[in-house]
């Protein structure tokens, strides 16, 4: 059986910036290999559907997942104390593909930081860029720099960092590094993979869909991808949550 | 151990718990969690002539105590689920119903057709998808039309015919009669309520369709009452399906009328529901003494 819902111990459940919380959760289980990339499905009581966190951090028996409260699921989870346990369907998802001899830039954007830590930690020499609105949502520096991973950052505003978005670090870094891994708006995606486009290096890009099952049975969580010249629909949770960026039509 | 094998159409079921079209894909997905044999059947994701690619997302948002979604019949094709996934699934131990949608009753009929010629246990009709211009529900809003499209089905399929139900009808019972009449061996209910939300600050509907189709636990007394009336009204088997979440759920709805049931949306939170509300119908017969779960059906005592 591929997949199954545990029960994890929640070990703290933090506010680390504006609306961003960090939960870690026990979780010993050496057989589970999760891939960077990767999320947990988190139930929340009463609530009909799961919510789809992608996993911050899974070392030294600690699953981490750092998320925004946007409504009433994710507010419910940030109330959530330490000592309960917390029914968790993971890992799902096809994550970050990383070859080991290549140097990669990982990018996050606002919430879409967290999945690049674990990632940073599976790469050799990692160029992370991290972009924000402003200071108050600046998270994951420190994580960063333990992990071995050269870390900027940039603000919208420049309140930390420098002021800009991570596309304008990228164009300055892309000829230093083999290959791009993002996450974040949108927006912010689609410029990315134009950059890499331009300067011919792959780009691997994690999505977000309002999502249903989470492991592909129910089709709601659709994203639009082009394979050998045609156009289909596949799906965030179950194909992705990340796609080589040439194949999505955004 | 009671005994929770049922009946529909001359068709055997270990256990009355159907997964619900379009919230179990082909069955794989699932099969990952449990062996599909647990489950006493599969209503497939509803197939067409042709691949659908379906709408744009959003497809789905959360509402108290449900969801709604509009996938709007995304599937491969009939031929693509005769070919690839029929067989896989015909091993799985567990009744197989394919569910077809179609936009004109030839549509229809083809499909019934085709898939007469295969394994598949049954065939459900699917005239109610509120989430396509035209996915049938247009074949499912009144008697005249119920009763067409069903009896030119019925000349083309030689599987038994679950007709599936809208609850976006005025008189539902009557709808169910049509159905009866018209050479249906069963009928199954309720499919989605059509609902609708917006984004207040962007004012956008959630959903990229607009509207979309309620389930879940929100709508289980709508169903409770609406199987309730057609069990008063036909006499072919009830498929009943509509929020079922508990043990408890399950219980109340055959006894509203139903003979089989299925359920969906509960999956979504927990994917190993069917299993434990098998369980608590288990525990409920044997503590009330009762040796088959068929001894509950439509057994409501109404004031």
């Amino acid at each position: 059986m591929k997949y199954d819902v545990r029960q994890l111990e929640l070990l703290s459940n933090e506010q680390i910036a504006d609306g961003i919380f960090d939960m870690r959760l026990r979780c010993n289980e050496p057989d589970l290999k999760i891939e960077c990339g990767q999320f947990a499905h988190v139930y929340v009581p009463g609530k009909s559907l799961r919510r789809p966190i992608s996993v911050c951090d899974a070392s030294d028996g600690v699953l981490r997942l750092v998320y925004q409260v946007k409504g009433e699921g994710t507010r419910a989870m940030s109330q959530m104390k330490a000592g309960q346990d917390v029914d968790v369907l993971y890992p799902l998802g096809h994550g970050f593909n990383v070859e080991s001899g290549k140097r990669y830039c990982l990018i996050g954007g606002g919430i879409g930081v967290p999945p690049m830590l674990y990632t940073a930690k599976q790469c050799e020499n990692p160029l992370v860029i991290t972009g924000f609105r402003n200071r108050d949502f600046v998270i994951l520096q420190d994580d960063f720099k333990s992990a071995g991973a050269e870390v900027m950052l940039c603000t919208d505003d420049g309140t930390a960092g420098k002021k800009g978005f991570v596309t304008d670090l990228l164009k300055e870094q892309i000829a230093s590094v083999d290959e791009v891994c993002a996450c974040g708006p949108i927006p912010m995606l689609k410029a990315i993979a134009q950059v890499c486009k331009e300067a011919d290096k792959p780009c691997q890009i994690s999505l977000e869909e309002r999502m249903g099952c989470g492991v592909g049975a129910c089709l709601v969580c659709a994203v639009k991808v082009r394979k050998n010249g045609e156009e289909i629909m596949q799906h965030v949770c179950k194909n992705g949550p990340v796609f080589n960026a040439e194949e999505v039509v955004f | 151990m009671a005994d929770i094998s049922v009946n529909v159409a001359g068709v055997s079921f270990n256990n009355p718990l159907i997964a619900a079209s379009g919230t179990f894909g082909f069955g794989r997905e699932y099969n990952e969690f449990y062996p599909l044999e647990k489950l006493g059947g599969i209503s497939c994701k509803g197939i067409t002539p042709t691949r659908r690619d379906g709408n744009p997302p959003p497809r789905i948002a959360e509402t108290p105590s449900g969801i709604l979604n509009a996938v709007g019949l995304q599937n491969p094709g009939v031929d693509a689920f005769i070919k690839e996934d029929l067989p896989w699934l015909k091993q799985q131990n567990t009744v197989i119903i394919a569910n077809i949608a179609g936009n004109t009753p030839e549509e229809y009929c083809l499909m019934a057709e085709k898939l007469s010629g295969t394994d598949v246990d049954m065939i459900e009709m699917n005239i109610s998808c509120p989430n396509v211009k035209n996915g049938g529900v247009q074949f499912g809003t009144s008697c005249e039309s119920v009763e067409a499209i069903t009896s030119a089905v019925r000349r083309h399929c030689t599987k038994p015919l679950v007709v599936k139900l809208s609850p976006n009808v005025t008189d539902i019972a009557s709808i169910a009669k049509a159905a009866e009449a018209a050479g249906a061996d069963a009928v199954s209910m309720i499919n989605t309520l059509t609902g609708m939300r917006i984004d207040i600050n962007s004012r956008r509907p959630i959903i990229h369709n607009n509207t979309g189709g309620l389930s879940g636990a929100a709508v289980f007394p709508v169903a409770v009452r609406m199987v309730w009336q057609v069990a008063n009204a036909i006499k072919i088997p009830i498929i009943g399906m509509g929020g079922i979440t508990t043990w408890e759920d399950a219980v109340e709805m055959l006894i509203a009328g139903a003979t089989a049931l299925q359920i969906g949306t509960v999956l979504f939170s927990d994917p190993y529901a069917p299993i434990k509300i098998n369980e608590g119908i288990n525990n409920f017969l044997d503590k009330n003494g009762i040796k088959s779960v068929t001894e509950l059906s439509g057994t409501v005592i109404p004031w």
